[in-house]
């Protein structure tokens, strides 16, 4: 939009991908406990799952805040395209994450209706990342757009493709709610969580795959970018894949840690590579970073505060995890 | 019948910010209180002050946990239903949310964790630390939102081309004309509230004689807080008023329920507006004295309504019962506030029936007032969204239909109306089961360290203890 704004649009770009890599990565790992919750061997081991992220998980929503209000920053089409176009989808998202969020409040002080809480979080969490993966497939798909404004239809955004998408998220982070489960418990609820972690790899491994497949036909231009031109780019799905094999093979070493390290490392490479698949367009197959860019100069008062105060909120995040470390132990809590 | 989008976004969101409303006054009075009462107990190491505080972190916990879930849907609201607005808008409403995350809900989430599960990983003067990072938090997203939000009625520091706003000059756009009374009018609306409501939950306690010696304490230390921020309201709501004649006249008329511009206009306590005939039916007023308010002068001129054409004026009604009943309200806090300085002569503010089951009753009316002030200041800016640049219309979705909205709208009725009762439910419980039993005899029980949540009351043990 303007000139001058050249160079921070990079900058923001570069500020809102790491934004919602971080939300990924964080509320991945809670939701995906969620998702987890019915299959857990055991009230007990619900108890020890939910104490392992009670502390933190509010902290990590926050970065879907700092998403939403980032991209009415820096990115304002984004905004104003995405969410009336995703309008019965945000609602659904929003009401699981409602539900999931007052489960940790009230599942502890319910004593005959705790059941009901268990199934709050547990359904809210697989909703709202069922949820969160049709975006992703939504903004693989496109959006009909006219005069920079959204003209499609209420359930544009639900088709088979955005399904498999919403399921593969759904996957992805059960197999981070996985993996972070083996590092924070251990004795027979750690053994659940390595058993299960190789099965949800395959179904990731699945999904991913037919994604990948499929995508190419979705929209020829990502077609064009990963084969019209042999580039660097095929780096990062092969960093994906070893990423993969080390999550395989350190529960069979049974890690405590690397499970969770690799995976997030796998998540980080497919999200690059889906950013280099689209890149430059923010709201395809229309809009680019630059047409979808706010003012220079209020991308510009929002970057030298944020400058400041993101090393901050950066250090007493990390605090707070290093509070909470280590192993969550059965009939333990923080009381 | 066409669905209309407009009205029914409109509906919706009345009801999610009301309903989100309701959590952050409380929640920010509540903090501070948190913070001074942990502070005292950092300072004396008197155990009463950590059984009060640990006994209204559980309160805490509930309703922060309310805010925050209500609080998001809230930020994807401007973009779901008014997607116009947003784009308009986002120079300047996108840096200044994006401020407020940055440098309050990141500080609240992170330090709330401690506070609420650190107690006994940090050191105290940490957890005292959190505490008042919490509560900190609480007041700088009260500056940014009431800033976006004060920057609709009175927008200002922008210019705007090809239908956007630019921001021209940032300090006049976050202190726009009616920030800082707003701002200073919300802070002691939710000192106010939090007030009222441990002084209410005090005052039951008192009542059933349980835990007489703490709540005692914090009767007292609230009744003092009280009595001088009620009247302090008053005062603010009356500079409130003052920059509201001077930027959104016609407002003020509605509040006033003033049809005509004239001279010596009545203080009107009841009346029927009537928007249709823009006349008032069943009037009962003080003479001159609206005048005398709003223009220190009896016969100072007020405007009225018919300035501007009718589909320019708010909904009159609302607008006038909303205020007289905020109003109202202010003025039996500002009675039970002194009335609790006459009673502390021989101690009767914390053995008077009357007085406590008065003050129990007062523990809801900070949520009427607020609801009704928000009321007043929202639906008299109608029809505007951004107050006489851009409307309504102009600013919702173009692509939501009837349909959408009313789904939506109904959703978010059934799942409040869910999350809103099983919260009072266990808001109710946390209160029947009461502050922890003393240090010494809670060896003496050897309860079990069993998985909590932070506002666990340890109830199920303590149920027992107390019926
Ligand atoms: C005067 C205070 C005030 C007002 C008018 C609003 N809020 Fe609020 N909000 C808060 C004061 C607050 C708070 C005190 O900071 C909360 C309440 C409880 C809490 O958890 O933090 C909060 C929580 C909260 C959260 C969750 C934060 C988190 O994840 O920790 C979001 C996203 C919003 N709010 C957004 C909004 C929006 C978009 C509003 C406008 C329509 C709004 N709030 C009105
Ligand atoms: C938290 C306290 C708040 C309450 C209780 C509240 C209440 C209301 C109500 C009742 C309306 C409906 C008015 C009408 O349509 O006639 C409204 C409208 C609106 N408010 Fe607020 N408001 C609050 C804070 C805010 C804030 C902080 C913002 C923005 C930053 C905001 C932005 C809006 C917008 C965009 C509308 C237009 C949509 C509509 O008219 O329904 N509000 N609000
Ligand atoms: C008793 C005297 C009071 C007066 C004269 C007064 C005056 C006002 C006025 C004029 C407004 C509208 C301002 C505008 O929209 O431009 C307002 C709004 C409001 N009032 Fe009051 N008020 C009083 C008491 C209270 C009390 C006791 C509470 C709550 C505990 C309260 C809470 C609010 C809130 C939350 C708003 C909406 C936000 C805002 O615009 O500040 N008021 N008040």
């Amino acid at each position: 939009m303007n000139e001058a704004g050249f160079d921070l649009v990079y900058i923001w770009a570069g500020i809102i991908a790491f934004g919602i890599m971080m939300y990924v990565l964080m509320d991945g790992f809670d939701l995906g406990l969620g998702i987890l919750f019915p299959f857990a061997p055991g009230d007990e081991a619900r108890d020890v799952m939910m104490n392992s992220v009670a502390p933190v998980w509010d902290g990590n929503e926050t970065w879907l805040v700092l998403g939403g209000a980032g991209l009415l920053a820096a990115f304002p089409l984004v905004y104003s395209v995405f969410l009336p176009a995703l309008y019965i989808g945000v609602f659904l998202m929003l009401a699981g994450l409602i539900f999931r969020g007052i489960a940790f409040e009230f599942r502890f002080k319910a004593k005959t209706s705790r059941y009901l809480w268990n199934w709050a979080f547990a359904i809210g969490s697989t909703v709202a990342a069922f949820a969160q993966g049709a975006v992703v497939g939504t903004y693989i798909q496109g959006f009909a757009t006219e005069n920079m404004i959204y003209s499609g239809g209420a359930f544009d955004w639900l088709t088979p493709f955005t399904v498999l998408t919403g399921l593969g998220l759904v996957a992805g982070y059960a197999l981070l709610g996985a993996t972070w489960l083996i590092m924070k418990s251990e004795g027979y609820i750690q053994d659940w969580a390595y058993k299960i972690t190789p099965w949800l790899l395959l179904a990731v491994l699945v999904v991913f795959a037919l994604i990948s497949v499929w995508t190419p036909f979705i929209d020829p231009f990502v077609a064009e970018r990963w084969f019209s031109q042999v580039s660097v780019i095929w780096l990062l799905p092969v960093l994906a894949l070893v990423c993969i094999w080390r999550i395989w093979s350190s529960v069979r070493q049974r890690r405590n840690g690397t499970p969770f390290v690799a995976t997030m490392g796998m998540f980080l490479f497919t999200y690059l590579g889906l950013l280099a698949s689209k890149f430059p367009y923010v709201v395809p197959p229309t809009y680019t970073l630059w047409d979808a860019s706010s003012a220079h100069e209020s991308q510009l008062f929002l970057l030298i505060g944020l400058i400041f105060v993101i090393p901050f909120v950066l250090a007493y995040t990390a605090w707070t995890y290093w509070v909470f470390r280590g192993k969550v132990k059965a009939g333990e809590g923080y009381h | 019948m066409e669905l209309d989008p407009i009205l029914l976004s409109r509906i919706q969101f009345a009801f999610v910010v009301s309903f989100h409303a309701i959590f952050p006054v409380f929640t920010i009075g509540l903090a501070s209180y948190i913070a001074v009462l942990e502070g005292l107990f950092y300072k004396t190491g008197n155990k009463d002050w950590e059984r009060l505080s640990k006994f209204w972190l559980q309160v805490f916990a509930v309703v922060f946990g309310m805010g925050v879930v209500s609080g998001i849907v809230m930020s994807f609201q401007f973009g779901t239903n008014w997607s116009n607005f947003s784009y308009a808008t986002a120079n300047f409403l996108g840096p200044v949310l994006s401020y407020e995350v940055l440098t309050a809900f990141f500080l609240e989430a992170a330090f709330l964790g401690v506070l609420l599960f650190g107690r006994d990983k940090v050191p105290q003067g940490v957890h005292f630390f959190s505490a008042m990072m919490v509560a900190i938090g609480t007041f700088i997203s009260s500056f940014w939102i009431l800033s976006a939000n004060s920057w609709m009625h009175t927008p200002a520091g922008v210019e705007i081309r090809e239908g956007l706003f630019y921001v021209t000059s940032w300090s006049e756009a976050i202190f726009n004309p009616s920030f800082w009374v707003r701002f200073f009018h919300m802070g002691l609306a939710s000192f106010l509230t939090g007030g009222f409501v441990v002084a209410g939950v005090s005052a039951w306690y008192l009542l059933c004689k349980r835990d007489v010696e703490i709540h005692k304490k914090a009767l007292s230390m609230t009744l003092w807080l009280l009595l001088f921020i009620a009247p302090a309201q008053v005062v603010m709501g009356d500079i409130h008023g003052l920059n509201t004649l001077e930027h959104q006249p016609m407002k003020v008329a509605a509040m006033e329920g003033n049809w005509e511009t004239s001279r010596g206009v009545p203080l009107l306590l009841f009346a029927i507006p009537d928007k249709e005939n823009q006349t008032n039916h069943f009037e009962v007023g003080i003479p001159k004295l609206a005048s005398l308010i709003l223009k220190h002068d009896w016969d100072g001129e007020v405007p009225g309504l018919n300035e501007v054409p009718v589909e320019e004026q708010p909904v009159v009604g609302i607008v006038f019962w909303a205020f007289r009943i905020m109003v109202a309200v202010g003025m039996l806090m500002v009675v039970f506030a002194v009335a609790g300085l006459f009673m502390r002569k021989g101690g009767r503010y914390a053995t008077s029936p009357w007085f406590l089951n008065g003050l129990r009753l007062m523990a809801v009316t900070p949520f009427i007032a607020v609801l009704a002030g928000w009321l007043v200041t929202e639906t008299g800016r109608a029809p505007w969204l951004v107050y006489e640049v851009m409307t309504h219309a102009e600013g919702v979705t173009p692509s939501l239909t009837g349909g959408m909205a009313l789904f939506t709208l109904i959703g978010y009725i059934l799942v409040y109306s869910l999350v809103f009762a099983a919260g009072i439910y266990y808001l109710m419980r946390v209160l029947r089961v009461g502050a922890e039993p003393e240090a010494d005899k809670k060896d003496h029980l050897q309860r079990p360290k069993r998985p909590l949540s932070g506002a666990d009351a340890a109830w199920e043990e303590g149920v027992e203890n107390h019926e």
